[in-house]
Protein backbone atom coordinates (compact mmCIF):
# COMPACT_ATOMS: atom_id res chain seq x y z
CA UNK A 1 0.00 0.00 0.00
CA UNK A 2 2.70 2.37 1.08
CA UNK A 3 4.88 1.38 -1.82
CA UNK A 4 2.07 2.07 -4.24
CA UNK A 5 1.46 5.51 -2.84
CA UNK A 6 5.11 6.39 -2.96
CA UNK A 7 5.39 5.45 -6.57
CA UNK A 8 2.22 7.28 -7.39
CA UNK A 9 3.68 10.40 -5.85
CA UNK A 10 6.94 10.01 -7.73
CA UNK A 11 5.03 9.41 -10.92
CA UNK A 12 2.96 12.52 -10.35
CA UNK A 13 6.12 14.52 -9.82
CA UNK A 14 7.58 13.35 -13.10
CA UNK A 15 4.32 14.00 -14.88
CA UNK A 16 4.36 17.52 -13.51
CA UNK A 17 7.81 18.10 -14.94
CA UNK A 18 6.93 16.57 -18.27
CA UNK A 19 3.79 18.61 -18.55
CA UNK A 20 5.86 21.65 -17.65
CA UNK A 21 8.12 20.98 -20.61
CA UNK A 22 5.22 20.33 -22.94
CA UNK A 23 3.32 23.39 -21.88
CA UNK A 24 5.97 25.91 -22.71
CA UNK A 25 6.61 24.39 -26.07
CA UNK A 26 3.03 24.92 -27.10
CA UNK A 27 3.13 28.36 -25.58
CA UNK A 28 6.23 29.23 -27.54
CA UNK A 29 4.60 27.89 -30.66
CA UNK A 30 1.53 30.02 -29.94
CA UNK A 31 3.63 33.10 -29.49
CA UNK A 32 5.48 32.39 -32.71
CA UNK A 33 2.36 31.95 -34.80
CA UNK A 34 0.95 35.11 -33.34
CA UNK A 35 4.02 37.26 -33.89
CA UNK A 36 5.42 36.33 -37.27
CA UNK A 37 2.57 34.97 -39.31
CA UNK A 38 3.72 33.02 -42.34
CA UNK A 39 7.33 34.20 -42.17
CA UNK A 40 10.21 31.79 -41.87
CA UNK A 41 11.70 31.05 -38.47
CA UNK A 42 13.97 33.92 -37.42
CA UNK A 43 17.69 33.48 -37.85
CA UNK A 44 19.93 33.84 -34.82
CA UNK A 45 22.70 36.35 -34.41
CA UNK A 46 25.05 36.77 -31.47
CA UNK A 47 25.87 40.34 -30.46
CA UNK A 48 28.76 40.71 -28.05
CA UNK A 49 28.68 44.11 -26.41
CA UNK A 50 29.66 46.03 -23.32
CA UNK A 51 27.73 46.21 -20.10
CA UNK A 52 27.07 49.93 -20.48
CA UNK A 53 24.83 49.48 -23.51
CA UNK A 54 22.75 46.94 -21.64
CA UNK A 55 22.79 48.46 -18.15
CA UNK A 56 21.74 51.86 -19.51
CA UNK A 57 18.78 50.25 -21.24
CA UNK A 58 19.73 51.40 -24.75
CA UNK A 59 19.71 47.88 -26.17
CA UNK A 60 16.21 47.25 -24.83
CA UNK A 61 15.10 49.91 -27.29
CA UNK A 62 17.33 49.15 -30.27
CA UNK A 63 17.31 45.35 -30.35
CA UNK A 64 13.52 44.88 -30.63
CA UNK A 65 13.53 47.45 -33.48
CA UNK A 66 16.18 45.51 -35.34
CA UNK A 67 14.61 42.13 -34.65
CA UNK A 68 11.25 43.27 -35.95
CA UNK A 69 12.62 44.80 -39.13
CA UNK A 70 14.78 41.86 -40.09
CA UNK A 71 13.17 38.75 -38.60
CA UNK A 72 16.27 38.02 -36.57
CA UNK A 73 16.64 36.75 -33.03
CA UNK A 74 19.50 38.69 -31.46
CA UNK A 75 21.34 36.98 -28.64
CA UNK A 76 22.89 39.81 -26.68
CA UNK A 77 25.88 38.88 -24.55
CA UNK A 78 26.77 41.86 -22.37
CA UNK A 79 30.32 41.53 -21.09
CA UNK A 80 33.33 43.79 -20.76
CA UNK A 81 34.79 45.16 -23.98
CA UNK A 82 37.88 42.96 -23.55
CA UNK A 83 35.80 39.81 -23.44
CA UNK A 84 33.53 40.99 -26.26
CA UNK A 85 36.54 41.56 -28.52
CA UNK A 86 37.94 38.18 -27.51
CA UNK A 87 34.65 36.57 -28.54
CA UNK A 88 35.12 38.30 -31.89
CA UNK A 89 38.66 37.03 -32.37
CA UNK A 90 37.51 33.52 -31.50
CA UNK A 91 34.57 33.73 -33.89
CA UNK A 92 32.09 33.14 -31.04
CA UNK A 93 30.03 36.22 -31.90
CA UNK A 94 28.69 37.59 -35.18
CA UNK A 95 28.76 41.29 -34.46
CA UNK A 96 30.44 43.49 -31.84
CA UNK A 97 29.42 46.82 -30.31
CA UNK A 98 32.28 48.02 -28.11
CA UNK A 99 34.16 51.07 -26.91
CA UNK A 100 37.94 50.71 -26.80
CA UNK A 101 39.28 52.14 -30.10
CA UNK A 102 42.90 51.12 -29.57
CA UNK A 103 42.07 47.51 -28.78
CA UNK A 104 39.47 47.45 -31.56
CA UNK A 105 42.06 48.56 -34.08
CA UNK A 106 44.20 45.52 -33.28
CA UNK A 107 41.25 43.21 -33.91
CA UNK A 108 40.43 44.92 -37.21
CA UNK A 109 44.08 44.90 -38.32
CA UNK A 110 44.33 41.19 -37.54
CA UNK A 111 41.47 40.67 -39.96
CA UNK A 112 39.11 39.23 -37.34
CA UNK A 113 36.62 42.06 -37.73
CA UNK A 114 35.44 43.87 -40.85
CA UNK A 115 32.96 46.59 -41.72
CA UNK A 116 34.18 48.73 -38.81
CA UNK A 117 31.93 51.76 -38.22
CA UNK A 118 31.73 54.52 -35.68
CA UNK A 119 28.31 54.68 -34.03
CA UNK A 120 28.05 57.02 -31.09
CA UNK A 121 29.86 58.51 -28.17
CA UNK A 122 29.31 59.60 -24.66
CA UNK A 123 31.99 60.59 -22.20
CA UNK A 124 33.82 59.32 -19.21
CA UNK A 125 33.52 61.22 -15.98
CA UNK A 126 35.47 61.02 -12.76
CA UNK A 127 33.11 60.45 -9.87
CA UNK A 128 34.08 60.93 -6.25
CA UNK A 129 32.65 61.44 -2.77
CA UNK A 130 30.73 64.67 -2.20
CA UNK A 131 33.32 65.84 0.36
CA UNK A 132 35.97 65.51 -2.39
CA UNK A 133 38.93 64.95 -0.01
CA UNK A 134 41.50 65.12 -2.81
CA UNK A 135 40.05 68.40 -4.03
CA UNK A 136 40.09 67.48 -7.73
CA UNK A 137 37.92 69.38 -10.20
CA UNK A 138 37.81 70.88 -13.66
CA UNK A 139 38.19 69.06 -16.95
CA UNK A 140 41.81 67.90 -16.84
CA UNK A 141 41.68 64.19 -16.11
CA UNK A 142 45.46 63.73 -16.18
CA UNK A 143 46.00 66.39 -13.54
CA UNK A 144 43.24 64.86 -11.45
CA UNK A 145 44.72 61.34 -11.69
CA UNK A 146 48.13 62.70 -10.76
CA UNK A 147 46.72 64.39 -7.71
CA UNK A 148 44.84 61.27 -6.66
CA UNK A 149 48.04 59.24 -6.87
CA UNK A 150 50.02 61.85 -4.96
CA UNK A 151 47.48 62.14 -2.16
CA UNK A 152 46.93 58.36 -2.25
CA UNK A 153 43.18 58.95 -2.35
CA UNK A 154 41.14 55.78 -2.59
CA UNK A 155 40.65 54.91 -6.24
CA UNK A 156 38.33 52.14 -7.38
CA UNK A 157 39.28 50.48 -10.64
CA UNK A 158 37.20 48.08 -12.72
CA UNK A 159 40.25 45.91 -13.32
CA UNK A 160 38.26 43.75 -15.75
CA UNK A 161 39.83 44.76 -19.07
CA UNK A 162 36.62 46.50 -20.10
CA UNK A 163 36.56 49.62 -22.26
CA UNK A 164 36.41 51.84 -19.19
CA UNK A 165 39.23 49.90 -17.56
CA UNK A 166 41.36 50.21 -20.68
CA UNK A 167 40.71 53.96 -20.71
CA UNK A 168 41.72 54.31 -17.07
CA UNK A 169 44.89 52.26 -17.56
CA UNK A 170 45.76 54.37 -20.61
CA UNK A 171 45.63 57.54 -18.51
CA UNK A 172 47.91 56.03 -15.85
CA UNK A 173 50.32 54.94 -18.60
CA UNK A 174 50.34 58.45 -20.08
CA UNK A 175 51.25 59.80 -16.66
CA UNK A 176 53.91 57.13 -16.20
CA UNK A 177 52.33 56.14 -12.92
CA UNK A 178 51.92 52.51 -11.90
CA UNK A 179 48.98 52.68 -9.50
CA UNK A 180 49.47 50.25 -6.66
CA UNK A 181 49.10 50.14 -2.93
CA UNK A 182 46.30 50.17 -0.48
CA UNK A 183 44.60 53.19 -2.02
CA UNK A 184 44.17 51.49 -5.40
CA UNK A 185 41.29 49.01 -5.31
CA UNK A 186 40.54 46.72 -8.24
CA UNK A 187 37.05 45.20 -8.20
CA UNK A 188 37.10 43.05 -11.33
CA UNK A 189 33.39 43.71 -11.69
CA UNK A 190 31.01 45.61 -13.93
CA UNK A 191 30.52 49.38 -13.86
CA UNK A 192 27.41 49.29 -11.70
CA UNK A 193 28.99 47.18 -8.95
CA UNK A 194 32.21 49.15 -9.14
CA UNK A 195 30.31 52.41 -8.58
CA UNK A 196 28.67 50.88 -5.54
CA UNK A 197 32.02 49.78 -4.18
CA UNK A 198 33.30 53.33 -4.71
CA UNK A 199 30.36 54.75 -2.79
CA UNK A 200 30.90 52.34 0.10
CA UNK A 201 34.62 53.02 0.29
CA UNK A 202 34.28 56.74 -0.44
CA UNK A 203 36.64 56.45 -3.37
CA UNK A 204 37.10 57.99 -6.78
CA UNK A 205 36.11 56.08 -9.88
CA UNK A 206 36.21 56.59 -13.63
CA UNK A 207 32.87 55.73 -15.22
CA UNK A 208 30.95 56.26 -18.42
CA UNK A 209 28.29 58.90 -18.09
CA UNK A 210 25.42 56.61 -19.09
CA UNK A 211 25.99 54.16 -16.25
CA UNK A 212 26.56 57.01 -13.80
CA UNK A 213 23.25 58.65 -14.71
CA UNK A 214 21.41 55.36 -14.45
CA UNK A 215 22.99 54.62 -11.06
CA UNK A 216 23.15 58.05 -9.46
CA UNK A 217 19.77 57.58 -7.79
CA UNK A 218 21.43 54.99 -5.51
CA UNK A 219 24.61 56.99 -4.98
CA UNK A 220 23.55 60.12 -3.17
CA UNK A 221 26.96 60.59 -1.53
CA UNK A 222 28.78 60.72 -4.85
CA UNK A 223 29.14 63.43 -7.46
CA UNK A 224 30.93 64.12 -10.72
CA UNK A 225 34.23 65.86 -9.96
CA UNK A 226 35.97 65.95 -13.33
CA UNK A 227 34.23 66.02 -16.70
CA UNK A 228 34.30 67.50 -20.18
CA UNK A 229 37.97 67.07 -21.11
CA UNK A 230 38.76 66.15 -24.69
CA UNK A 231 40.50 62.93 -23.75
CA UNK A 232 37.43 61.77 -21.85
CA UNK A 233 35.51 61.02 -25.01
CA UNK A 234 34.09 57.49 -25.06
CA UNK A 235 33.55 56.30 -28.62
CA UNK A 236 31.52 53.22 -29.56
CA UNK A 237 32.14 51.25 -32.73
CA UNK A 238 30.19 48.47 -34.35
CA UNK A 239 31.84 45.79 -36.50
CA UNK A 240 31.06 42.38 -37.89
CA UNK A 241 33.20 39.34 -37.34
CA UNK A 242 35.03 38.26 -40.49
CA UNK A 243 33.15 35.26 -41.92
CA UNK A 244 36.13 34.33 -44.04
CA UNK A 245 38.28 33.79 -40.98
CA UNK A 246 35.81 31.93 -38.81
CA UNK A 247 33.20 29.23 -39.29
CA UNK A 248 29.48 29.46 -38.62
CA UNK A 249 29.35 33.26 -38.65
CA UNK A 250 25.98 34.78 -39.46
CA UNK A 251 27.42 37.53 -41.64
CA UNK A 252 24.18 38.34 -43.43
CA UNK A 253 22.45 39.59 -40.30
CA UNK A 254 25.66 41.01 -38.87
CA UNK A 255 26.03 43.21 -41.95
CA UNK A 256 22.42 44.32 -41.57
CA UNK A 257 23.07 45.15 -37.93
CA UNK A 258 26.04 47.37 -38.79
CA UNK A 259 23.92 49.16 -41.38
CA UNK A 260 21.09 49.44 -38.89
CA UNK A 261 23.30 51.06 -36.26
CA UNK A 262 24.56 53.79 -38.61
CA UNK A 263 21.19 54.38 -40.21
CA UNK A 264 20.04 58.00 -39.63
CA UNK A 265 16.77 56.77 -38.16
CA UNK A 266 18.53 54.60 -35.57
CA UNK A 267 20.99 57.39 -34.86
CA UNK A 268 18.10 59.66 -33.89
CA UNK A 269 16.70 56.98 -31.61
CA UNK A 270 20.11 56.72 -29.94
CA UNK A 271 20.35 60.45 -29.39
CA UNK A 272 16.85 60.71 -27.97
CA UNK A 273 17.30 57.77 -25.65
CA UNK A 274 17.19 58.73 -21.98
CA UNK A 275 16.40 62.39 -22.63
CA UNK A 276 13.05 62.16 -20.95
CA UNK A 277 14.33 60.40 -17.84
CA UNK A 278 17.65 62.14 -17.32
CA UNK A 279 17.16 65.44 -19.15
CA UNK A 280 20.14 64.70 -21.36
CA UNK A 281 21.22 62.20 -23.98
CA UNK A 282 23.06 59.17 -22.64
CA UNK A 283 24.66 58.56 -26.02
CA UNK A 284 25.24 61.03 -28.82
CA UNK A 285 25.09 60.07 -32.48
CA UNK A 286 28.51 60.08 -34.04
CA UNK A 287 28.71 58.12 -37.24
CA UNK A 288 31.02 58.88 -40.11
CA UNK B 1 15.42 48.07 5.78
CA UNK B 2 12.98 50.28 3.95
CA UNK B 3 14.34 48.79 0.74
CA UNK B 4 13.50 45.30 1.98
CA UNK B 5 9.87 46.22 2.50
CA UNK B 6 9.76 48.00 -0.85
CA UNK B 7 11.21 44.90 -2.47
CA UNK B 8 8.63 42.67 -0.85
CA UNK B 9 5.83 45.00 -1.96
CA UNK B 10 7.23 45.05 -5.47
CA UNK B 11 7.47 41.24 -5.51
CA UNK B 12 3.82 40.90 -4.55
CA UNK B 13 2.92 43.50 -7.13
CA UNK B 14 4.91 41.65 -9.81
CA UNK B 15 3.33 38.32 -8.99
CA UNK B 16 -0.23 39.60 -8.95
CA UNK B 17 -0.01 41.98 -11.87
CA UNK B 18 1.04 38.98 -13.95
CA UNK B 19 4.00 40.74 -15.55
CA UNK B 20 4.64 38.40 -18.51
CA UNK B 21 8.39 38.85 -18.40
CA UNK B 22 8.71 38.01 -14.71
CA UNK B 23 6.42 35.08 -15.26
CA UNK B 24 8.50 33.85 -18.20
CA UNK B 25 11.74 34.19 -16.24
CA UNK B 26 10.33 32.32 -13.25
CA UNK B 27 8.89 29.63 -15.47
CA UNK B 28 12.18 29.16 -17.28
CA UNK B 29 14.02 28.97 -13.96
CA UNK B 30 11.72 26.25 -12.68
CA UNK B 31 11.81 24.36 -15.94
CA UNK B 32 15.59 24.43 -16.20
CA UNK B 33 16.11 23.47 -12.54
CA UNK B 34 13.55 20.68 -12.50
CA UNK B 35 14.78 19.15 -15.73
CA UNK B 36 18.38 19.20 -14.54
CA UNK B 37 17.58 17.70 -11.15
CA UNK B 38 15.38 15.07 -12.81
CA UNK B 39 18.20 14.03 -15.12
CA UNK B 40 20.70 14.15 -12.25
CA UNK B 41 18.41 11.87 -10.24
CA UNK B 42 17.86 9.46 -13.12
CA UNK B 43 21.62 9.08 -13.53
CA UNK B 44 22.77 9.64 -9.95
CA UNK B 45 20.33 7.30 -8.20
CA UNK B 46 21.32 4.10 -10.07
CA UNK B 47 24.95 5.14 -10.00
CA UNK B 48 24.88 5.81 -6.26
CA UNK B 49 23.02 2.55 -5.68
CA UNK B 50 25.64 0.66 -7.64
CA UNK B 51 28.53 2.35 -5.86
CA UNK B 52 26.92 1.88 -2.47
CA UNK B 53 26.14 -1.81 -2.79
CA UNK B 54 29.05 -3.20 -4.72
CA UNK B 55 32.75 -3.29 -4.25
CA UNK B 56 35.22 -3.36 -7.08
CA UNK B 57 38.71 -2.17 -7.80
CA UNK B 58 38.91 1.59 -8.20
CA UNK B 59 35.59 2.15 -6.43
CA UNK B 60 37.17 4.32 -3.76
CA UNK B 61 39.01 6.40 -6.31
CA UNK B 62 35.80 6.91 -8.30
CA UNK B 63 34.01 7.88 -5.11
CA UNK B 64 36.78 10.33 -4.29
CA UNK B 65 36.28 12.09 -7.62
CA UNK B 66 32.53 12.21 -7.13
CA UNK B 67 33.02 13.68 -3.66
CA UNK B 68 35.37 16.31 -5.04
CA UNK B 69 32.71 17.00 -7.65
CA UNK B 70 30.31 17.96 -4.87
CA UNK B 71 32.43 21.03 -4.33
CA UNK B 72 32.88 21.81 -8.02
CA UNK B 73 32.46 25.58 -8.29
CA UNK B 74 29.71 26.40 -10.80
CA UNK B 75 31.92 28.88 -12.63
CA UNK B 76 34.44 26.11 -13.25
CA UNK B 77 31.67 23.88 -14.58
CA UNK B 78 30.49 26.82 -16.69
CA UNK B 79 33.94 27.47 -18.08
CA UNK B 80 34.46 23.87 -19.14
CA UNK B 81 31.06 23.63 -20.75
CA UNK B 82 31.62 26.94 -22.54
CA UNK B 83 34.83 25.60 -24.05
CA UNK B 84 33.09 22.47 -25.29
CA UNK B 85 30.15 24.39 -26.74
CA UNK B 86 32.09 27.13 -28.50
CA UNK B 87 31.58 27.30 -32.24
CA UNK B 88 35.21 26.28 -32.52
CA UNK B 89 34.85 23.65 -29.77
CA UNK B 90 34.13 19.92 -30.13
CA UNK B 91 30.35 20.36 -29.79
CA UNK B 92 30.20 23.62 -31.73
CA UNK B 93 28.09 22.16 -34.53
CA UNK B 94 25.07 21.89 -32.28
CA UNK B 95 25.16 25.63 -31.47
CA UNK B 96 24.11 25.02 -27.88
CA UNK B 97 26.01 27.87 -26.23
CA UNK B 98 23.69 30.59 -24.91
CA UNK B 99 20.67 28.28 -24.86
CA UNK B 100 18.67 26.89 -21.91
CA UNK B 101 20.08 23.47 -22.81
CA UNK B 102 23.56 24.75 -22.00
CA UNK B 103 22.35 25.89 -18.57
CA UNK B 104 20.80 22.48 -17.96
CA UNK B 105 24.10 20.82 -18.88
CA UNK B 106 26.01 22.99 -16.41
CA UNK B 107 23.47 22.35 -13.68
CA UNK B 108 23.62 18.60 -14.20
CA UNK B 109 27.38 18.79 -13.92
CA UNK B 110 27.19 20.50 -10.52
CA UNK B 111 24.25 18.52 -9.08
CA UNK B 112 25.01 15.00 -10.31
CA UNK B 113 27.95 14.47 -7.90
CA UNK B 114 25.79 15.57 -4.96
CA UNK B 115 22.93 13.23 -5.81
CA UNK B 116 25.30 10.34 -6.57
CA UNK B 117 27.46 10.70 -3.51
CA UNK B 118 24.61 11.15 -1.03
CA UNK B 119 22.68 8.24 -2.56
CA UNK B 120 25.79 6.11 -2.35
CA UNK B 121 26.22 6.80 1.35
CA UNK B 122 22.56 6.02 1.91
CA UNK B 123 22.90 2.58 0.39
CA UNK B 124 26.21 1.91 1.99
CA UNK B 125 24.67 2.49 5.39
CA UNK B 126 22.16 -0.31 4.95
CA UNK B 127 22.81 -3.04 7.46
CA UNK B 128 24.46 -6.13 6.03
CA UNK B 129 22.10 -8.23 8.10
CA UNK B 130 19.16 -6.77 6.27
CA UNK B 131 20.69 -7.66 2.94
CA UNK B 132 21.21 -11.21 4.22
CA UNK B 133 17.70 -11.41 5.52
CA UNK B 134 16.24 -10.25 2.23
CA UNK B 135 18.23 -12.91 0.46
CA UNK B 136 17.26 -15.55 2.99
CA UNK B 137 13.57 -14.80 2.53
CA UNK B 138 14.02 -15.52 -1.13
CA UNK B 139 13.26 -12.12 -2.57
CA UNK B 140 13.77 -11.65 -6.27
CA UNK B 141 16.18 -8.97 -7.46
CA UNK B 142 13.39 -6.53 -8.19
CA UNK B 143 11.79 -7.19 -4.83
CA UNK B 144 15.00 -6.63 -2.93
CA UNK B 145 15.65 -3.46 -4.90
CA UNK B 146 12.25 -2.11 -3.92
CA UNK B 147 12.86 -2.92 -0.26
CA UNK B 148 16.23 -1.18 -0.38
CA UNK B 149 14.77 1.87 -2.10
CA UNK B 150 12.10 2.06 0.56
CA UNK B 151 14.68 1.71 3.27
CA UNK B 152 16.72 4.62 1.93
CA UNK B 153 13.83 6.76 0.80
CA UNK B 154 14.44 9.54 3.29
CA UNK B 155 18.13 9.78 2.45
CA UNK B 156 17.46 9.66 -1.29
CA UNK B 157 14.95 12.47 -1.04
CA UNK B 158 17.48 14.44 0.98
CA UNK B 159 20.01 13.87 -1.81
CA UNK B 160 17.54 15.17 -4.39
CA UNK B 161 16.76 18.21 -2.24
CA UNK B 162 20.44 18.98 -1.80
CA UNK B 163 20.92 18.73 -5.56
CA UNK B 164 17.92 20.93 -6.19
CA UNK B 165 19.24 23.51 -3.75
CA UNK B 166 22.46 23.59 -5.70
CA UNK B 167 20.83 24.15 -9.09
CA UNK B 168 18.32 26.77 -8.04
CA UNK B 169 21.00 28.77 -6.25
CA UNK B 170 23.43 28.54 -9.13
CA UNK B 171 24.32 31.72 -11.00
CA UNK B 172 27.93 31.68 -12.19
CA UNK B 173 27.56 28.91 -14.72
CA UNK B 174 24.14 30.04 -15.89
CA UNK B 175 25.57 33.48 -16.59
CA UNK B 176 28.52 32.08 -18.48
CA UNK B 177 26.87 29.41 -20.63
CA UNK B 178 23.45 31.05 -20.83
CA UNK B 179 24.52 34.63 -21.35
CA UNK B 180 21.49 36.10 -19.54
CA UNK B 181 19.71 36.71 -22.86
CA UNK B 182 16.35 38.40 -22.51
CA UNK B 183 13.45 36.10 -23.27
CA UNK B 184 15.78 33.19 -23.87
CA UNK B 185 18.23 32.29 -21.14
CA UNK B 186 17.48 34.88 -18.48
CA UNK B 187 16.70 33.07 -15.25
CA UNK B 188 15.94 34.48 -11.81
CA UNK B 189 19.48 34.37 -10.46
CA UNK B 190 21.05 35.97 -13.52
CA UNK B 191 18.41 38.68 -13.67
CA UNK B 192 19.09 39.47 -10.01
CA UNK B 193 22.78 39.96 -10.83
CA UNK B 194 21.86 42.16 -13.80
CA UNK B 195 19.35 44.29 -11.90
CA UNK B 196 21.91 44.88 -9.15
CA UNK B 197 24.45 46.04 -11.70
CA UNK B 198 21.80 48.32 -13.17
CA UNK B 199 21.27 49.75 -9.70
CA UNK B 200 17.66 48.54 -9.53
CA UNK B 201 17.87 47.12 -6.02
CA UNK B 202 14.11 47.10 -5.56
CA UNK B 203 13.56 44.90 -8.62
CA UNK B 204 16.49 42.68 -7.63
CA UNK B 205 14.99 42.23 -4.17
CA UNK B 206 11.57 41.53 -5.61
CA UNK B 207 13.05 38.86 -7.86
CA UNK B 208 14.87 37.38 -4.89
CA UNK B 209 11.59 37.00 -3.04
CA UNK B 210 10.08 35.27 -6.06
CA UNK B 211 13.09 32.95 -6.24
CA UNK B 212 12.83 32.13 -2.54
CA UNK B 213 9.11 31.45 -2.87
CA UNK B 214 9.68 29.08 -5.76
CA UNK B 215 12.46 27.29 -3.90
CA UNK B 216 10.29 27.07 -0.81
CA UNK B 217 7.32 25.58 -2.66
CA UNK B 218 9.36 22.92 -4.40
CA UNK B 219 11.40 22.01 -1.34
CA UNK B 220 8.17 21.81 0.64
CA UNK B 221 6.72 19.42 -1.92
CA UNK B 222 9.84 17.27 -1.78
CA UNK B 223 9.89 17.34 2.02
CA UNK B 224 6.27 16.26 2.04
CA UNK B 225 7.12 13.33 -0.22
CA UNK B 226 10.03 12.48 2.03
CA UNK B 227 8.09 12.57 5.27
CA UNK B 228 4.89 11.00 3.93
CA UNK B 229 5.28 7.72 5.73
CA UNK B 230 5.06 9.47 9.08
CA UNK B 231 1.57 10.74 8.38
CA UNK B 232 -0.04 7.54 7.13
Amino acid sequence: MLKKRYFAALFAFMLLILSACGNTQTKEADAKTKKVEPKAAPTEMILATTTSTQDSGLLDVLIPMFEKENNVKVKTIAVGTGQALEMGTKGEADVLLVHAPAAEKAVVDAGDAINYKRVMYNDFVLVGPKENPAGVSGDDIQAAFKKLAETKSIFISRGDDSGTDKKEKAIWTLLNIKPAGEWYVSTGQGMGQTLQVAAEKKGYVLTDRATWLAQSKNLSDMQIVVEGGKDLMNIYHVMQVNPEKHDKINSKDAKKFVEFMIDPKTQDVIENFGKKEYGQSLFIKYTE
Amino acid sequence: MELLIDGLKKAIEMIFSGDPEVFAITWLTLRVCLISILISTLIGLPLGLFLGLTSFKGRRLLLLFINIGMGLPPVVAGLWITMFLWRSGPLGDFSLLFTPTAIIMAQILVSLPIVTSLTCSAFQQIDDKLLLQIKALGATRVQSLIILLKQSKIAIMAAIMAGFGRVIAEVGAAMMVGGNIQGDTRILTTSIVMEVSKGNFDIALALSFILLTAALLITAALTFLQQRKRFS
